[in-house]
């Protein structure tokens, strides 16, 4: 079994610039990134033996990168890929099946260049039972158990507008970030209605870029010119590519699989965390993410959040850089949460945790279709 | 709603039974043979034991307003706002769905408010199955 700090990061970069890219393809994005974890790491692509990857496939990038490896992975459930990603690369690793692996996300979502996307077929499941109803995209999707969520849990639409003001508080800090300036509950809610609950500022930005990780034993990280971020346990699961079919729209079960798998692995308690990402492409993906990995009751994360525990200065600072509702969400925004927590670990982020010692980054995928969470800590 | 530009289901082998009902005006569900579990979408093994000993049969069309988003945005087929709807069968299994007959705001949208069937005739292989407020 996969150790505790056993596999460390020791590349992390994301694309040089982010936001509206629109003189780079989808897959340049990809290299863009791939390129500066390699600089960042001091490593060559001879020194790179396994690929993983989503939306591109591995043997695109490999290809394109001028890569033999040794290991692939082309897992695709969306933009938590990364962390499982992750939690693949560093189990291959440790059983000797390559020794550097590099994970790359890149999309152009929102210049559409050389975009690898098509819809569902109208014979799938989701084809025939939820494409027929005027489900056009996620804020369509992602948003329907959310009003069931209200009725049995005592959310607010207040609740869920909070989770913007404070993101945007911790963009306000970050000069990447694609929205910067401070907004108020009633902003949020006086913003374009989008699909009721859900205005405009409670859905996540549409967003060019990338970002890519590289990962070998912690015995090499030694050698190697980052802080090592050390992997300290991981999770993954999936549930249902219907959002109609989840078992329970108040609770996710793969984020109550993957959450306390890596919490197990690791080892720790949930006062042990010091920092914390959850994917954020709806506002209430951090609310779902606090209650199913327990770090509140249920019914608590909306309150949680408006107590501030959450804002810059609370007790479990949450998606640092602004989240994808604020600093930047290309389609898969899974890898800059990733990102996020590996500078919080090397003490190099905009709005840095001083001291932080142990982040947890949980990410979705698809619409609650599948989750990856991943223990960093920079102590081995 | 215009209902000309929808993306249409194809059926497919699995699903047939189900198409086929909502032209004859049933919801078809499954139901186990061995372990009495109800379940949808179809296929024909139970997702909860596995056992391929399976019947379909006609659901009551009782069902409940599950959870819901009114959309803002145009989609093909769409005049927003328009409400996508989950309503829950009486016999458990839940489906994706457009609530028709009724305004489409969050007053005339109560959760949990008593639905049935509206079948809605797409085309010659296609009835849709829409919901509309119970009467009484």
């Amino acid at each position: 079994m996969l150790k505790k700090n056993e596999i460390a990061v020791v590349g992390a970069a994301e694309t040089t610039r982010l936001g509206v890219i629109p003189d780079m393809s989808n897959i340049q994005l990809h290299a863009d990134c791939a390129l500066n974890a390699m600089a960042d790491a001091g490593l060559k692509p001879s020194d790179i033996d396994g690929i993983a990857c989503a939306g591109e496939s591995p043997t695109n990038m490999a290809h394109y990168l001028g890569l033999t490896p040794k290991w692939v992975d082309g897992t695709a459930v969306g933009g938590c890929s990364f962390m499982i990603h992750v939690r693949h690369a560093a189990a291959a690793i440790s059983a000797g099946l390559c020794t550097t692996v590099l994970i790359t996300h890149g999309e152009s979502g929102k210049s559409q260049i050389g975009l690898n996307r098509a819809p569902p077929s109208r014979q799938s499941l989701m084809g025939q039972f939820e494409m027929p109803y005027g489900v056009y995209g996620p804020p369509s999707m992602f948003t329907v158990p959310v009003l069931r969520m209200m009725k049995e849990t005592g959310l607010t639409e207040e609740h869920l507008a909070t989770v913007a003001t404070i993101q945007r508080e911790w963009s306000s800090q970050n000069p990447r970030a694609m929205m910067k300036d401070l907004c108020s509950v009633d902003d949020v809610l006086n913003s374009r209605m989008i699909a009721w609950p859900f205005r405009l500022f409670m859905c996540c930005l549409v967003t060019d870029g990338g970002g890519a990780l590289i990962l070998t034993s912690a015995d090499r990280a030694k050698d190697m010119p980052q802080k090592p971020v050390y992997i300290m346990g991981t999770g993954e699961s999936v549930e249902t590519p219907m959002i109609s079919q989840m078992a329970d729209f108040t609770r996710s079960r793969a984020f109550r699989v993957a959450g306390p798998t890596a919490f197990a692995a690791a080892g720790i308690k949930h006062a042990d965390v010091d920092h914390l990402m959850i994917y954020d492409a709806f506002a209430h993906l951090p609310i779902y993410g606090l209650e199913d990995l327990g770090f509140v009751g249920r019914g608590e994360a909306g309150p949680f959040i408006m107590e501030r525990n959450t804002a810059p200065g609370g007790k479990l600072p949450m998606n640092t850089n602004g989240g994808g509702l604020s600093y930047t969400h290309t389609g898969m925004y899974g890898m800059f949460a990733l990102q996020e927590s590996v500078r919080q670990m090397r003490g190099t982020a905009p709005a840095q945790v001083k001291g932080a010692k142990i982040s947890v980054c949980h990410g979705v995928g698809g619409m609650f279709a599948a989750s990856g969470t991943i223990v960093f800590t920079n102590e081995a | 709603m215009s209902e000309s530009k929808r993306p249409l289901p194809q059926p497919t082998p699995e699903t047939k039974h189900f198409w086929e009902g909502t032209k004859a005006g049933e919801i078809r569900l499954q139901r186990c043979d061995d372990c009495a579990n109800v379940y949808f979408p179809p296929r024909p093994f139970c997702p909860g034991c596995a056992s391929r000993n399976v019947s379909v049969f006609a659901a009551s069309g009782k069902a409940r307003l599950f959870s819901y988003v009114i959309h803002h945005r145009p989609a093909p087929g769409f005049t927003p706002p328009y409400a996508i709807a989950v309503v829950e069968l009486e016999e458990g299994p839940r489906l994706m769905t457009n609530i028709v007959g009724c305004p489409q705001t969050p007053e005339a949208l109560p959760l949990d408010m008593a639905l049935v069937p509206h079948f809605e005739k797409m085309n010659d292989d296609i009835t849709l199955p829409l919901f509309q407020p119970a009467k009484g």
